[in-house]
């Protein structure tokens, strides 16, 4: 489903952020990426969203050179993938019904059928009753679950959440680690960046660690 | 397409959200479309009414006071001979009194005079020909025996049609400039909604929208918004030519005379309000394509 090969990253200034990465991810299968802040995480998920490129290397989603995609594909490259944004990215401007809305608005779907999804996504992340609140007045756990809602509306096949859990405190952080495994278990590839140890040790999965942009094995 | 359809709705109910600012906006362009499009008004009634008068340019022979019956047959002899001459009329002195009385209201004026100051006259109309030739012809017909005055009528005519087209060249550079500005409004209105926008662009962005996703609702602003401001000129056309016809009519009575300014015909309008809107379109266009691809998630 995802396959890195020999891929380099080096920022314009000379930072090295990944240097020989290859791995590969089957379908269907639940990574977790680790390694300290600065390790390459978060640069490695842009690669797969071709939010960044690489400098060598290859980048492959379901068998997709997303490294040399044209500008013009990218945006059928996303709606393949479920993106959970460790900052969020929440549109405070719009009720949290209309924030899960929006990844249906731009794909075109039917109005009916949407709302069917937009309800089903919201009441899967345990939000549906705050569908008319602002998204501000809802707490980090809860934004965190939006920002997951917003991401598996689409019905992605893949899903990346760098770091999920980042600021919850455990409880919640469980209950975010019960969603993906929910997703998990009906078939979804799932790459999770984080640096929670404790998140590593209740579940068990397949564990990527990065340590200054090198995989380690 | 309900969907596409309600998704624009809502992108566009937030950037119609600050009313002060649109409102200005569209009275700005409207003024701004409103001087070229009002001044074209006055200048195609001008245009009517140069035409109603101009249509066949005739010459005017006044005779001296004292001519007598054989002094008008001798020289309407002569002019029968001028091979540049279609026909003649003679309007006798009574006559043209009468005619005075009638067309120019100033019968009371008139009545009082204790004679009449009007001559014989002879209306001469020329075969067709240019302006040089019909003033060679006036100028001949002036050294005729008996006659006091030759005067090409359509003179103040032709001098009015130069000038009119003086004026059309001036309401083309003032459409133009105004144009760009509209244009440029549009442009700035639009950078400024793409900057406050900026975050819902790049989520959008990073969820998978196309640009022409994108930029789809900025274009329909700046339509609208040049609809709009379109309204707002031809309103403030229609209102000033209503003030003015008011004044007109009272002018035009004191003349006795009948004269009143139209308004923009319907075809002009939709030109107004289509022009306005592709103008609008154009500058949000502009403004798209030079800002959005400046936006790129990161």
């Amino acid at each position: 489903m995802i396959t890195f090969n020999q891929v380099n990253k080096r920022y314009p200034g000379g930072y090295q952020a990944l240097k020989n990465v290859s791995f590969e991810i089957a379908a269907g299968e639940m990574v977790f990426l680790t390694g300290h802040s600065g390790a390459g995480k978060s640069t490695l998920l842009k690669l797969i969203a071709a939010i960044e490129r690489p400098n060598l290397g290859s980048v492959l989603v379901n068998r997709q050179n997303v490294g040399v995609l044209k500008s013009r594909a990218l945006p059928f490259l996303r709606r393949n993938l479920g993106i959970i944004f460790q900052d969020h990215k929440l549109l405070f401007d719009r009720n949290v019904f209309d924030n899960v809305m929006l990844p249906l608005q731009i794909c075109g779907f039917d109005y009916r059928e949407s709302h069917k999804r937009v309800r089903a996504a919201l009441d899967k992340v345990g939000l549906l009753k705050r569908e008319k609140s602002n998204p501000i007045a809802l707490s980090g756990g809860e934004q965190q679950r939006l920002c997951i809602a917003r991401a598996i509306v689409n019905r992605p096949s893949i899903l990346l959440a760098d770091e999920p859990t980042g600021n919850l405190d455990t409880e919640y952080a469980q209950e975010i680690m019960a969603i993906f495994k929910s997703f998990h278990q009906v078939g979804v590839t799932l790459l999770i960046s984080t640096h929670d140890e404790s998140v590593l040790k209740n579940n068990n999965a397949r564990v990527l660690a990065l340590k200054q942009g090198e995989l380690q094995s | 397409m309900r969907h596409a359809f309600d998704q624009n709705v809502g992108v566009l109910r937030r950037m119609f959200a600050s009313k002060l600012a649109g409102i200005f906006n569209i009275l700005a362009i409207g003024i701004a479309l409103s001087l070229p499009a009002g001044m074209y008004v006055l200048l195609q009634n001008a245009q009517g009414l140069v035409a109603q008068f101009s249509g066949t340019p005739q010459i005017s022979l006044f005779l001296e006071m004292d001519a007598k019956g054989d002094d008008v047959d001798r020289l309407r002899k002569q002019l029968e001979q001028q091979p540049a001459i279609a026909s003649t009329e003679f309007i006798s002195r009574a006559q043209a009194l009468e005619q005075l009385k009638q067309s120019s209201g100033l019968a009371d004026v008139i009545g009082s005079l204790g004679q009449n100051p009007l001559p014989d006259a002879f209306i001469v109309h020329p075969k067709p020909g240019g302006a040089q030739a019909l003033e060679g012809l006036r100028t001949e017909l002036a050294k005729l025996p008996r006659v006091e005055k030759a005067q090409l009528d359509s003179a103040w005519a032709y001098k009015l049609e130069a000038l009119l087209k003086f004026g059309r060249v001036l309401v083309l550079i003032l459409a133009s400039l105004l144009s760009l500005a509209l244009v440029a409004i549009t442009f700035n209105t639009i950078r400024l909604q793409i900057l406050t926008q900026r975050e819902e662009i790049e989520v959008s962005k990073l969820i998978g929208a196309t640009n022409a996703f994108i930029r789809r609702p900025f274009l329909y602003f700046g339509a609208i918004q040049g609809l709009l401001g379109g309204i707002m000129a031809w309103l403030i056309i229609s209102i000033s030519l209503l003030l003015l016809n008011h004044q007109m009519a009272a002018l035009a009575q004191l003349y006795a005379s009948q004269f009143e300014l139209h308004p923009l015909s319907p075809g002009d309008s939709l030109t107004l309000l289509l022009f306005s809107m592709y103008l609008g379109w154009l500058g949000a266009w502009l403004s798209v394509a030079r800002h959005l691809s400046h936006i790129e998630p990161s």
